[in-house]
C-alpha cells in the first residue's frame, strides 16, 4: 500500500495542471424530476470525432470477436464437427434456454499473449438460464490446443469459478480437454492459482451448496479427470467422452497393458463399472438434454433470489443507448459530462442525484437499471478530498440498503500538490478505498475512459473484487499516464546519470520517454488488459445498459450479506 | 341480379318453411287431426356430423334429441350436443350403430316418438323401418317396402323398368352361378360392372376390363357384400366410360304429392366415392333438367315414395342419355348443397312429412338460387391410393360458418377419427351465386381449413377445384383417372420437384422464425423476478447476435427417401427480426419480422410482404409435428425432439436414435384394419404382386401384395386380428 501511495506522489510532481471540468454542464433544471436533460451536441466537431473514432474502435473490437469465433480455425473445427461434436458455443446455446440469453466473459482472454493464438483463451465462460435457473457454464474449446490448459485457460477457468462462488450459481462444466498444456507446466501446475485451485473451488462450492455438474464431452485426461471426478453429478458421452488418469499409450508404457481408449475410461466403463460418471449419454445432444434435465431437478434452498425491489415494467433510457458510442472520451483530455452516460443507461434516463453541489467531481445518485434499484458513482474529474469523502459516504448509504453499485471510472487520479496534501486527500482516499473494499452489495465497474493511479482503487479497480469489471474499446489503464510516466522516470534517470556524472543530451532523454510512452501505450491498451484478465471483457459502449441489467440479475442471484467497515480513518 | 338472388337465399334460408305455412294450414284440413301425433323427442340412429346436422335441425324447431353412442363416441360432439345420449354397445358398428334392437330400446326407454336413421347404418334397412313400425315408432325415411324395393337393385330395375325410366343394359337376375353370370357378362360386353345387389357407397364395386379377369373379380365382389350387407347377390351391367354421376333429390309427403329439388352432380369420385359435390350440375341444358326431374320422381312414384330420396343416374356424355342407376332411400351425405340452391332445411322437411305435414311447396314453388359445393374434407393418404387414415385431430379448426359457407362436421380437436367408422372429418358446403364465384370462394375455405394430426384430402382437394378441366364443368366419373398427371405429384419432374423444395424452404424458414417468437414470449412470460431480462428479444449475446439452428423434416414427395432434412439458421437481429438461411450458398437469406397475434397466429413480414400464419404443433411419438398455414399453402415438417428421448441401461447399447424403419423386405401395413383374410403360409414362395393377405378397414378391402419374388417369412398375423398402421406384417427372403 505504503508503495502505491509512493508512486502516486511520484507521479504528483509532474502531473499537469488538471483543469476543473465545469460541474454546470447540465443547465438548471428542474432538481425534483430526477430527469437528466440532454445535453448532447449533435452538430459539434467533438461528436463528429468522437462517432467516427469509437466507430473505428468498436468495427476493430467486433473484427477481434469474429476471429475468437472461429475458434481453432477451420481445419480444427472440420475435425471436431467429424466427431458429431459441437463448438463450445454451439454446446451452450443448446444447453441454454432456447432464445435466451447468454453473458459470455472474458472473449478476449490470451489475445495476443503467447506466441500462437489462443482463442478466447481455448475455453469460453458465461452466464445463462437453464430452465430459468441461472447458470455459471465452462466450456472448453478443444479446437484449440485440444482444449489444453495455458496458464490463461487456467485463470480464466478460476475467474469463472469466482464468478460462481460470488454469485452462487450453478457450475457446469462442458469438459473436453486435454489437461494441463504440459510445455508450460511451470505456470500452469504448482501455483496457488493455478490447476489444483479448480478442484479445489469446486470442493469448496459444493460445500457451500453450489452444484457442480460436469458434462465429458471429450476427453479428460489426467488431472481434467478430476473435474467430472469432483462433480456432483457428471454426464458422459458414449463414444467421445473418456475419463482416465494416464491415456492407452502411458498406460502402455507403465504397465504394458494395451487398452483401447474406450474401453480404458469410456463411459461404459464409467457409467456401468467404476461409477465415476452418473449418466449415461447417447450423444451430445442427448449429454446436453440430460445436463438441462439435471439442472431442472436442482431443487435448491433459496432459488433464485428474487428481489423484491426489481420492477417488472420500466422505461427505456429517453436517449439512445446507441449515442453512448458518441459521449464515450475518445481523447481522455477532452472534459465530458458522465451525466451524459448516465442518462443512457438508468430506466427513463431518471436520476436522483446524491450531494449534487459538494465535491462535484464526483457524480453520485440513484437510479434503476431494468427495473433493478442500483447506486451510480460516476467521475466528472479528479478526487479531490470532498468527492472522496462523498463517495465512501455514498457507499456506505447503498450497503445500509443493498442497493448494487455501478461505477463508471474515468478517472486520472486524486488532486496532488500541497493544497491537497494538507486537506488530508490521504486520507479521504483511504476512507473510499475502505468503503469500495468493505461493501458486500454488487459491484460492477465499468472504464468508461481513463483508468489511472489510486483512482481506479477507489473507483473499485480489479483488486476491489468487483464482481463484475468491463472497459469500454477506448479506455486506457495504467499506473498513471504514459507521458507523465516518462517525464517522472526522465528525471530519475538524469539524477541517476548525474551522479555518476554521465551527460544525457537532450535528444536521448526524448528517446528514453518515447520508449517509456510507447510501452504504457501497449500495455495500457484496454486488449492488453483484456488479455489478461484485467477485467471480464471489453463492451462495445452500446451494450452497457443491457449488459450491467444482466450483471446485476446475475449478482441479485445470492441474497444480500451485512457489511462490516474496518477501520476509518477520520 | 345476383344481389337479388343472394336476398332471396338468405331470406329463404333465415326463415324455413314459414312463407309456406299459412297456406298449409287453410288448404290442408287433415292437419288438425295429426297434430297431436307431433315428434317432440326425437333419437338419433347415427354418430358423427349426420346425428350433429340432424340434433341442429330438431333443437331449432323445439324438439329434443336423444343420441346413442358406441364405447369408441362416448365423448364425441354428437354426444355433447343431444339433450340425452345413451350408451348402445362396443365400437364395432355391427354391435352398436348397426343393432335395431339395442336402439328401439333406447327410444322406448327415453320416450322418443321418433327415430332418424341419418345415412349409412340402418338408414337403408327395411327391416329396420319396420321394426319402428311395429314398436309404433315413427320411422323418418321412406315406407319400409320402399327400401325395401330400392334396395334389392335388381328388383329396383325391374319396377324402373316398368315405369318406362331408361336403364343401363346389364343382368339383374337371381341366377348367381359364377359360369352363367360370366356368360351374361360377355353377352352384354365389356368393360362391365359387378355390382352387389345390397348396399351403396361404391362397396364391393368392381370394374371389369377383359373376360380372364372376372372370375377374381366376381369372388372378391361377392366376398365383400356378403361381409357389408350379409347378402352377396350380384348384378351385371354395361360400364359407360366417360360418364357422369349425376341424381335428383326428390321429396314426397304421405299425401302422395312428389317433387324433385333439381339435381347434384357427383361425378368426381376416387375409389367410386364421391368427393366433391355440387348442385345443380354444371353445363346441362334446362330441358336435360327438367327431363331428368321428371324421370326422378316417375321413378319415385313408382315405388310410393315419402320423405327424401335421390334418384341416381348416370349420364353418357358421348350420346347425352341418362339411365337409371339406382335410388337412395335415405338423406344423403351430399344434400347440403340442395338445400343452399333452394333454400330449404331438408331434415325439417323430413320430420314434417313424417309428422304427417304435406310438401311446403308445390314443384313450380321450388326456389333455385345461384350454385353450390361440397368438399368431402377425409382423413386419408391421398398418395397411397386414398386409403383410409386414422389419428388425432391435434389442430382442428375449420372456417368460419358463414350465410354462404357450411360446416358440417363431428369432430372437435382431440378427437380421435377411428378405424371403425367412416373417417370423413367434415363436409364444407359454400354457396356462390354462379358456379364459378362459388369456385373460388370454396378454394379459398379449403385453404384456410386446418387440419394437423393426420392426413388429410385438403391439399388434393383444393388442386382437383383449381384445374382447368374442373373449373369448366368438364366434369366425369374418371375425372381423377384422367387427369391423375396434373393432380398427383409427379416424382419425375424436376422443375416441379425444385419448385416444391424451395416452397418448403419457405415455409421452413417462416416455422423456424415463428418457433423463436413463440419460445421467447413464453419463457419470458414465466421467468421469475428479474430473470425476464434473460429472455429478452433479441437473446443478448456480448459482441455478436445470437444465432440458432432449427432442424425441420420435410416430407418430400419427389424424393425417393421421402424426407429431407432442412437446416434453418436463424441470426436473431438487433431490431428482433431473423435473419433466416436455409442452408443455400447462392440465397441471401430471408428477414423475417414476427409479431404473435394469439397462440397459433402470427402476422409474419418477409422482405416486405406481409401475410396471416398459422402454426399448430403437437407431439407424437418423440417427434414434434409441424403444420404451418400461410398464404394459400399448407406445409408440414417433423422435429425430433431429440433431447429427452432415451431411457437408461436398456437402451445403452442400442444404436443411437433409432430409425423406425425396418429392414428392407419388410412389408408394413398400409393402415390400420382388421384382417380380413390370409391367402399364404409362412414360408410359402410367393410372386411379385401375389396377394398375401387382405385388409379391411372402414369397410373397404385391401389388399396386400408381395412386393417382390421371395418366400414369406416371420408372417404371425391371423385372421380377425386387428393391425395398426405401419405395422410389420411380413419379410420376403430371398
Amino acid at each position: 500500500m505504503l508503495r502505491i501511495w509512493t508512486k502516486r506522489r511520484l507521479a504528483s510532481q509532474c502531473l499537469i495542471p488538471w483543469r476543473m471540468y465545469p460541474t454546470t454542464l447540465i443547465s438548471t433544471r428542474n432538481s425534483s424530476s430526477g430527469i437528466l436533460h440532454d445535453t448532447l451536441d449533435r452538430n459539434s466537431d467533438s461528436y463528429t470525432r468522437n462517432s467516427k473514432v469509437m466507430d473505428e474502435l468498436v468495427s476493430q473490437l467486433h473484427s477481434h470477436i469474429l476471429k475468437v469465433m472461429e475458434g481453432g480455425g477451420p481445419e480444427a473445427v472440420k475435425r471436431h464437427r467429424s466427431r458429431n461434436k459441437l463448438l463450445p458455443r454451439e454446446r451452450i446455446d443448446r444447453l441454454i434456454d432456447p432464445g435466451s440469453s447468454f453473458l459470455e466473459l472474458c472473449q478476449l482472454a490470451g489475445h495476443e499473449l503467447y506466441q500462437e493464438p489462443l482463442p478466447s483463451g481455448g475455453i469460453v465462460i458465461g452466464i445463462g438460464t437453464i430452465h430459468k435457473r441461472l447458470c455459471m457454464l465452462v466450456a472448453n474449446d478443444s479446437t484449440v490446443k485440444g482444449g489444453s490448459y495455458f496458464p490463461i485457460t487456467v485463470k480464466k477457468h478460476l475467474r469463472a469459478q469466482e464468478i460462481a462462488a460470488q454469485c452462487k450459481l450453478p457450475c457446469i462444466y462442458l469438459v473436453d480437454s486435454g489437461g494441463a498444456f504440459l510445455p508450460k507446466q511451470a505456470e500452469v501446475f504448482p501455483d496457488k492459482e493455478n490447476f489444483g485451485r479448480i478442484f479445489y473451488n469446486q470442493a469448496v462450492m459444493s460445500s457451500e451448496g453450489i452444484p457442480q455438474i460436469a458434462l465429458v464431452l471429450g476427453s479428460c485426461t489426467a488431472g481434467g479427470a478430476y473435474i467430472p471426478a469432483m462433480a456432483d453429478e457428471s454426464v458422459m458421452v458414449k463414444g467421445n467422452g473418456t475419463i482416465f488418469l494416464a491415456g492407452p499409450p502411458l498406460v502402455k508404457a507403465a504397465t504394458g497393458e494395451e487398452v483401447s481408449a474406450e474401453d480404458l475410461g469410456g463411459a461404459t466403463v464409467h457409467c456401468k463399472t467404476s461409477g465415476v460418471s452418473d449418466y449415461f449419454a447417447h450423444d451430445e445432444l442427448h449429454a446436453l438434454a440430460i445436463g438441462r434435465d439435471i439442472v431442472k431437478n436442482l431443487h435448491m434452498a433459496g432459488g433464485p433470489e428474487v428481489s423484491g425491489q426489481t420492477r417488472a415494467d420500466y422505461k427505456e433510457p429517453l436517449y439512445d443507448v446507441k449515442e453512448l458510442r458518441t459521449v464515450a472520451p475518445t481523447d481522455l483530455k477532452q472534459p465530458f459530462d458522465v451525466r451524459s452516460i448516465i442518462a443512457r443507461i438508468l430506466d427513463g434516463s431518471e436520476f436522483d442525484e446524491f450531494k449534487k453541489l459538494y465535491g462535484t467531481t464526483l457524480v453520485t445518485g440513484f437510479g434503476r437499471i431494468c427495473g433493478q434499484p442500483v447506486g451510480i458513482l460516476g467521475n466528472n474529474g479528479i478526487l479531490f478530498m470532498e468527492s472522496a469523502q462523498k463517495g465512501a459516504h455514498f457507499i456506505e448509504l447503498c450497503t445500509q440498503r443493498n442497493i448494487p453499485l455501478i461505477f463508471l471510472q474515468n478517472i486520472t487520479g486524486f488532486m496532488v500538490g500541497s493544497k491537497s496534501e494538507a486537506s488530508g486527500i490521504a486520507k479521504a482516499g483511504a476512507k473510499m478505498v475502505m468503503a469500495v473494499s468493505c461493501a458486500k452489495v454488487p459491484k460492477i465497474t465499468v472504464v468508461i475512459g481513463g483508468s489511472f493511479g489510486a483512482g481506479n482503487y477507489a473507483m473499485c479497480g480489479r483488486a476491489y473484487s468487483p464482481n463484475f469489471m468491463f472497459f469500454w474499446p477506448n479506455a486506457r489503464i495504467s499506473v498513471m499516464g504514459g507521458p507523465q510516466a516518462a517525464g517522472v522516470l526522465a528525471q530519475v534517470e538524469g539524477i541517476t546519470k548525474r551522479k555518476r556524472g554521465i551527460q544525457w543530451t537532450k535528444e536521448e532523454e526524448e528517446k528514453f520517454k518515447a520508449k517509456v510512452v510507447e510501452a504504457y501505450d501497449r500495455e495500457g491498451s484496454p486488449y492488453y488488459a483484456t488479455s489478461r484478465l484485467w477485467d471480464d471483457g471489453i463492451i462495445d459502449p452500446a451494450d452497457t445498459r443491457r449488459i450491467l441489467s444482466l450483471c446485476i440479475s446475475a449478482t441479485l442471484n445470492r441474497g444480500p450479506e451485512a457489511t462490516k467497515y474496518g477501520v476509518f480513518r477520520m | 341480379m345476383s344481389m337479388m338472388a343472394l336476398i332471396l337465399r338468405r331470406k329463404i334460408l333465415s326463415k324455413p318453411y314459414i312463407s309456406h305455412q299459412s297456406s298449409l294450414y287453410s288448404t290442408t284440413p287433415e292437419i288438425k287431426s295429426l297434430n297431436s301425433q307431433r315428434i317432440e323427442k326425437i333419437l338419433i340412429a347415427n354418430r358423427g356430423e349426420i346425428a350433429c346436422r340432424i340434433i341442429t335441425t330438431a333443437k331449432r324447431l323445439g324438439i329434443r334429441t336423444v343420441a346413442v353412442y358406441s364405447d369408441a363416441d362416448r365423448d364425441s360432439l354428437h354426444v355433447k350436443s343431444a339433450d340425452e345420449a345413451f350408451r348402445i354397445g362396443p365400437p364395432p358398428a355391427r354391435l352398436s350403430y348397426l343393432n335395431s334392437s339395442a336402439i328401439i330400446d333406447v327410444a322406448n326407454k327415453s320416450g322418443a316418438q321418433a327415430i332418424h336413421p341419418g345415412y349409412g347404418f340402418l338408414s337403408e334397412s327395411a327391416d329396420f323401418a319396420q321394426l319402428c313400425e311395429n314398436e309404433n315408432l315413427l320411422f323418418i325415411g321412406p315406407p319400409a317396402s320402399a327400401i325395401r324395393d330400392m334396395g334389392d337393385k335388381s328388383a329396383s330395375k325391374r319396377i324402373m323398368g316398368a315405369a318406362g325410366v331408361p336403364l343401363v343394359p346389364g343382368y339383374h337376375g337371381d341366377e348367381q352361378d359364377i359360369d352363367f353370370m360370366k356368360l351374361e357378362a360377355d353377352k352384354i360386353g365389356y368393360p362391365i360392372l359387378i355390382k352387389p345387389t345390397h348396399g351403396g357407397g361404391g362397396k364391393g364395386m368392381r370394374i371389369v376390363q377383359s373376360p380372364n379377369e372376372f372370375a377374381d373379380s366376381f369372388l372378391g365382389a361377392q366376398r365383400e357384400a356378403a361381409a357389408s350387407f350379409g347378402i352377396s347377390t350380384i348384378l351385371l351391367e354395361k360400364y359407360i366410360t366417360k360418364p357422369r354421376h349425376i341424381e335428383v333429390q326428390i321429396f314426397g309427403d304421405k299425401q302422395g304429392n312428389i317433387i324433385h329439388l333439381y339435381e347434384r352432380d357427383c361425378s368426381v369420385q376416387r375409389r367410386h366415392q364421391k368427393i366433391i359435390e355440387e348442385a345443380p350440375a354444371p353445363n346441362v341444358s334446362s330441358d336435360f333438367r327438367s327431363h331428368l326431374g321428371q324421370a326422378a320422381v316417375s321413378a319415385a312414384k313408382a315405388v310410393n315414395y315419402h320423405s327424401a330420396g335421390t334418384v341416381e343416374f348416370i349420364v353418357d356424355t358421348q350420346s347425352g342419355q341418362f339411365h337409371f342407376m339406382e335410388m337412395n332411400t335415405r338423406l344423403q351425405v351430399e344434400h347440403p348443397v340442395t338445400e343452399m340452391i333452394v333454400g330449404q332445411d331438408l331434415v325439417e322437411w323430413q320430420i314434417r312429412v313424417a309428422n304427417g305435414e304435406p310438401l311446403p311447396l308445390t314443384q313450380s314453388e321450388v326456389p333455385f338460387s345461384g350454385h353450390a359445393f361440397e368438399a368431402r374434407i377425409y382423413a386419408e393418404n391421398v398418395p397411397k391410393g386414398f386409403l383410409p387414415a386414422t389419428g388425432v385431430l391435434h389442430h382442428y379448426c375449420p372456417v368460419t360458418a358463414t350465410s354462404a359457407v357450411r360446416v358440417e362436421t363431428g369432430v372437435e380437436e382431440g378427437d380421435t377419427v377411428s378405424m371403425h367408422y367412416d373417417p370423413m372429418i367434415a363436409k364444407l358446403v359454400v354457396w356462390g351465386q354462379d358456379r364459378l364465384s362459388a369456385l373460388i370462394k370454396m378454394k379459398d375455405c379449403l385453404s384456410k381449413f386446418q387440419v394437423a394430426g393426420l392426413p388429410t384430402n385438403i391439399d388434393f382437394i383444393i388442386k382437383l377445384a383449381s384445374h382447368r378441366a374442373f373449373q369448366n364443368g368438364e366434369v366425369e366419373t374418371h375425372f381423377i383417372e384422367r387427369y391423375k398427371d396434373d393432380l398427383f405429384i409427379d416424382g419425375s419432374n424436376p422443375i416441379s420437384a425444385e419448385k416444391a423444395e424451395s416452397a418448403a424452404k419457405h415455409a421452413a424458414s417462416i416455422v423456424a422464425a415463428c418457433i423463436c417468437q413463440n419460445e421467447l414470449a413464453r419463457l419470458k412470460d414465466k421467468a421469475p423476478g428479474g430473470l425476464h431480462l434473460w429472455y429478452g428479444n433479441p437473446p443478448f449475446r456480448i459482441n455478436h447476435f445470437a444465432k440458432r439452428t432449427v432442424d425441420l423434416e420435410w416430407e418430400n414427395q419427389y424424393s425417393i427417401s421421402g424426407s429431407n432434412l432442412l437446416t434453418v439458421s436463424i441470426t436473431y437481429l438487433p431490431d428482433g427480426k431473423y435473419l433466416v438461411e436455409t442452408g443455400e450458398s447462392n440465397s441471401p437469406g430471408l428477414e423475417i419480422q414476427v409479431t404473435q397475434l394469439s397462440n397459433n397466429d402470427y402476422r409474419v413480414e418477409v422482405d416486405g410482404l406481409s401475410l396471416n400464419v398459422c402454426l399448430a404443433a403437437y407431439s407424437k411419438d418423440q417427434i414434434e409435428h409441424i403444420h404451418i398455414w400461410h398464404g394459400d399453402s399448407q406445409h408440414q415438417f417433423k422435429q425430433r425432439m431429440g433431447l429427452e428421448i432415451y431411457d437408461d441401461e436398456e437402451t445403452i447399447d442400442k444404436p443411437a436414435r433409432v430409425a423406425t424403419s425396418y429392414p428392407s423386405g419388410t412389408v408394413i401395413a398400409p393402415m390400420a384394419g382388421l384382417v380380413v383374410k390370409v391367402l399364404v403360409k409362412d414360408g410359402e414362395k410367393v410372386q411379385e404382386g401375389q396377394p398375401v393377405l387382405v385388409l379391411e378397414a372402414m369397410k373397404m378391402e385391401h389388399v396386400v401384395k408381395a412386393p417382390a419374388n421371395g418366400y414369406v417369412s416371420g408372417l404371425e398375423i391371423k385372421v380377425g386380428q386387428s393391425v395398426q398402421d405401419g405395422v410389420k406384417l411380413f419379410a420376403l427372403k430371398d
